[in-house]
């Protein structure tokens, strides 16, 4: 059983009482919702006539079935339109604040909470959404919940949980030029598995996670559910401090000091034990890719798509169909696989330094006349900073088309959906069946700069071709 | 798909019903429940919609198609089942359709959580024990009949030792599972805890 690691200190500041059954009661002192998984939550404490325990730490705002091209009231999409109203009636009723869209802080909740500094280092942070071990970045503790604990969280900001084990994953070395945090976090998923996390909180340690921004370390933290673990962390340090520094919500002046203080005892000790340590050379992975259904059906640009005898016995059923769903022969090369959709965007890869690497590599070229290509700003803080900085303008004179802050493509819940069995790069999260939108749909996950390489080219490519 | 749907409520203790297999590992959450169905403010009509997605590409062939399965409550299937979205949808989907209890290999996390709090208890078996069961159903009915309070489960021909997380089967047994109100006993304690917690007195402006 791990001691002394950060998560063990913020789960034991937070427990409430070991209930009857043998699990622990935890405060949540962070809970974000959006318009998805709350209305149900909501009509539970209806039906039971409860209140909202703490209002004010719950955030709304709004992102799965926002419509990216034309935001205006009401939506095209009479059901979606259903959605956002319940969720502003569901505010206003109990007096929780809600970013909506033009309040300038709408967008995705990862994306939001972290840049608003509600976020911070030792905070418990559920959401209704899978993702939300995101702001585990900042060495809070932070998982998805479904829509009974939703209600849980409002009618009483607690939890029944039981306490996860603790993975340390330690990253030596660091990535080299043109590989990013979604390569590194994808090759993580790859040699690990998409089950080895259940049952755990994965600690990302090590000089290759020190070293990254924290708007790396989200993208780090975020998929940390595609490897299974509910929950992922990094130990809060400089960088996680100077972030948060003077963001809307930021403790300030003396607040801050002692912020700060506290922040800083906020580590997993140098003798903490953990039930399990896994050791990674970040210098060794390349630009990495997926050709199949899981998040953790990944190679490197240049490898071959895995012949079945190369796979574990566990592998194969899942490696089996998806061969069949992608349409991809076992031993073909990745490299050059043509694409017909690429989006840039998502909780995982929606944040200003991606939009920022993506244009880097766009800058003076063109999008291939065959592929449909579009960037989505994860926020309309986001938005607005790229607009200062003139990168909606390169997106554009590439022939990306330039949309409106949301979750978008990533799960397709509004109208950008893939058609038929289209192939996407695509640098969100999950390329399981259909999720993208069509039933058939093919997804290929990558980082932006990837899928920015990849829309020049209109198939897969290398992007350290484009940066030298 | 069952007509009328009752959500199971207090203790529960035992489980008997009629097995439906599903073959594979890793099956998310959006092949449970596409996102096209997340665009509801009530969970009512999801039953009709579980993997639809599946259903459709197998075209009538798919398990949750079968005439044979049509009264079927104990699903089971192999690992990571679950795995994905933390949508509640997938196992309000699955209750809907009719499935009390799922037995597989293992399951995902949150997926596993909301099973818990919506009333459907999971339990493990390892990989051999689950391929023997889902041969059985291949070629015969297999009702089994669970009973929590010894995490067994019997039929004609077979008698299954299923393994369930001690505090969980301690929920299902008490009732504690449907979590609110146990949760809402230690009011004071909750309190205490907001009025301890560091962060809150140097986030007084978040009110």
């Amino acid at each position: 059983m791990s001691q002394d690691t950060l998560f063990d200190k913020v789960w034991d500041l937070h427990k409430v009482s070991s209930l009857p059954g043998g699990s622990d009661q935890i405060f949540i002192g962070l809970h974000l919702i959006h318009e998805v998984t709350s209305p149900q939550a909501f009509g539970a404490l209806k039906d039971k006539k409860l209140k909202v325990k703490f209002p004010d730490r719950t955030v709304a705002t709004v992102d799965h079935i926002v419509p990216t091209d034309n935001q205006s009231r009401p939506f095209k999409d009479n059901l979606a339109e259903q959605m956002i109203k319940t969720l502003e009636k569901n505010c206003l009723e109990h007096k929780i604040r809600f970013f909506n869209i033009g309040s300038g802080n709408q967008g995705i909740v990862h994306v939001v909470a972290p840049e608003l500094g509600l976020t911070q280092p030792g905070m418990t942070i559920a959401c209704g959404d899978s993702h939300t071990s995101t702001h585990g970045a900042f060495g809070s503790i932070a998982f998805g919940i479904g829509t009974s604990q939703v209600r849980d969280v409002l009618a009483t900001q607690t939890l029944a949980m039981n306490k996860l084990k603790v993975r340390q994953i330690w990253c030596d070395n660091k990535l080299s030029k043109g590989v990013y945090a979604k390569d590194l976090v994808l090759h993580i998923i790859n040699k690990l598995g998409v089950k080895a996390g259940v049952g755990f909180a994965y600690e990302f340690a090590g000089p290759a996670i020190h070293e990254l921004s924290m708007e790396e370390r989200m993208t780090i933290c975020n998929m940390s559910i595609e490897g299974g673990a509910r929950c992922g962390y990094i130990n809060p340090d400089e960088k996680t401090f100077s972030y948060i520094k003077n963001k809307l919500y930021a403790p300030k002046n003396e607040h801050w000091d002692r912020a700060l203080r506290w922040w800083e005892s906020l580590k997993s000790d140098e003798n903490s034990i953990y039930d399990d340590v896994i050791k990674i050379d970040a210098s060794k992975v390349e630009p990495t890719v997926t050709w199949g259904i899981t998040p953790g059906q990944s190679i490197s640009i240049n490898q071959q798509i895995p012949l079945l005898d190369d796979l574990s016995p566990n592998d194969k059923l899942v490696a089996v169909e998806a061969y069949e769903y992608m349409s991809f022969k076992p031993g073909q090369l990745i490299k050059d696989t043509p694409v017909d959709v690429c989006f840039i965007g998502s909780c995982t890869n929606g944040r200003i330094s991606d939009l920022r690497v993506a244009a880097k590599v766009l800058k003076g070229k063109k999008v291939s006349k065959n592929v449909k290509a579009f960037a989505v700003p994860g926020s309309e803080k986001v938005a607005t900073e790229a607009q200062q900085e003139g990168l909606d303008q390169i997106f554009k004179d590439s022939g990306f088309q330039w949309r409106e802050p949301g979750c978008s493509m990533c799960l397709a819940m509004n109208s950008d959906k893939l058609i038929g069995n289209q192939v996407s790069a695509s640098s969100s999260n999950r390329n399981f069946k259909g999720r993208q939108g069509s039933p058939s749909g093919r997804t290929l996950l990558m980082s932006p700069a990837m899928v920015a390489a990849a829309a020049i080219n209109g198939k897969v490519s290398d992007v350290r071709e484009f940066i030298n | 798909m069952k007509s009328e749907f009752t959500p199971p409520i207090g203790k529960i203790t035992q489980i008997d019903g009629q097995c439906i297999s599903l073959i594979g590992n890793d099956i998310d959450t959006d092949r449970i429940i596409p996102a096209r169905f997340l665009k509801c403010v009530n969970f009512d009509s999801l039953g009709e919609y579980v993997f639809e997605d599946d259903r459709k590409t197998l075209k009538g062939r798919h398990p949750f198609d079968l005439e044979e399965n049509k009264n079927s409550s104990i699903l089971i299937v192999n690992s990571n089942f679950g795995c994905g979205s933390s949508r509640e949808h997938a196992p309000q989907a699955l209750i809907r359709w009719g499935i009390k209890a799922i037995i597989g290999e293992s399951f995902a996390d949150i997926f596993y959580s909301n099973c818990i709090a919506i009333g459907i208890p999971c339990f493990t078996l390892p990989k051999k024990s689950i391929e023997e069961i889902q041969n059985y159903c291949d070629n015969q009915f297999l009702f089994l009949e669970i009973d929590l309070e010894n995490s067994l489960a019997k039929s004609k021909d077979l008698n299954l030792n299923l393994k369930i997380k001690e505090t969980t089967r301690k929920m299902f047994l008490s009732g504690e599972w449907d979590a609110t109100s146990t949760l809402m006993e230690n009011e004071k304690l909750i309190e205490n805890k907001f009025n301890q917690l560091p962060y809150i007195k140097f986030n007084t402006h978040y009110s």
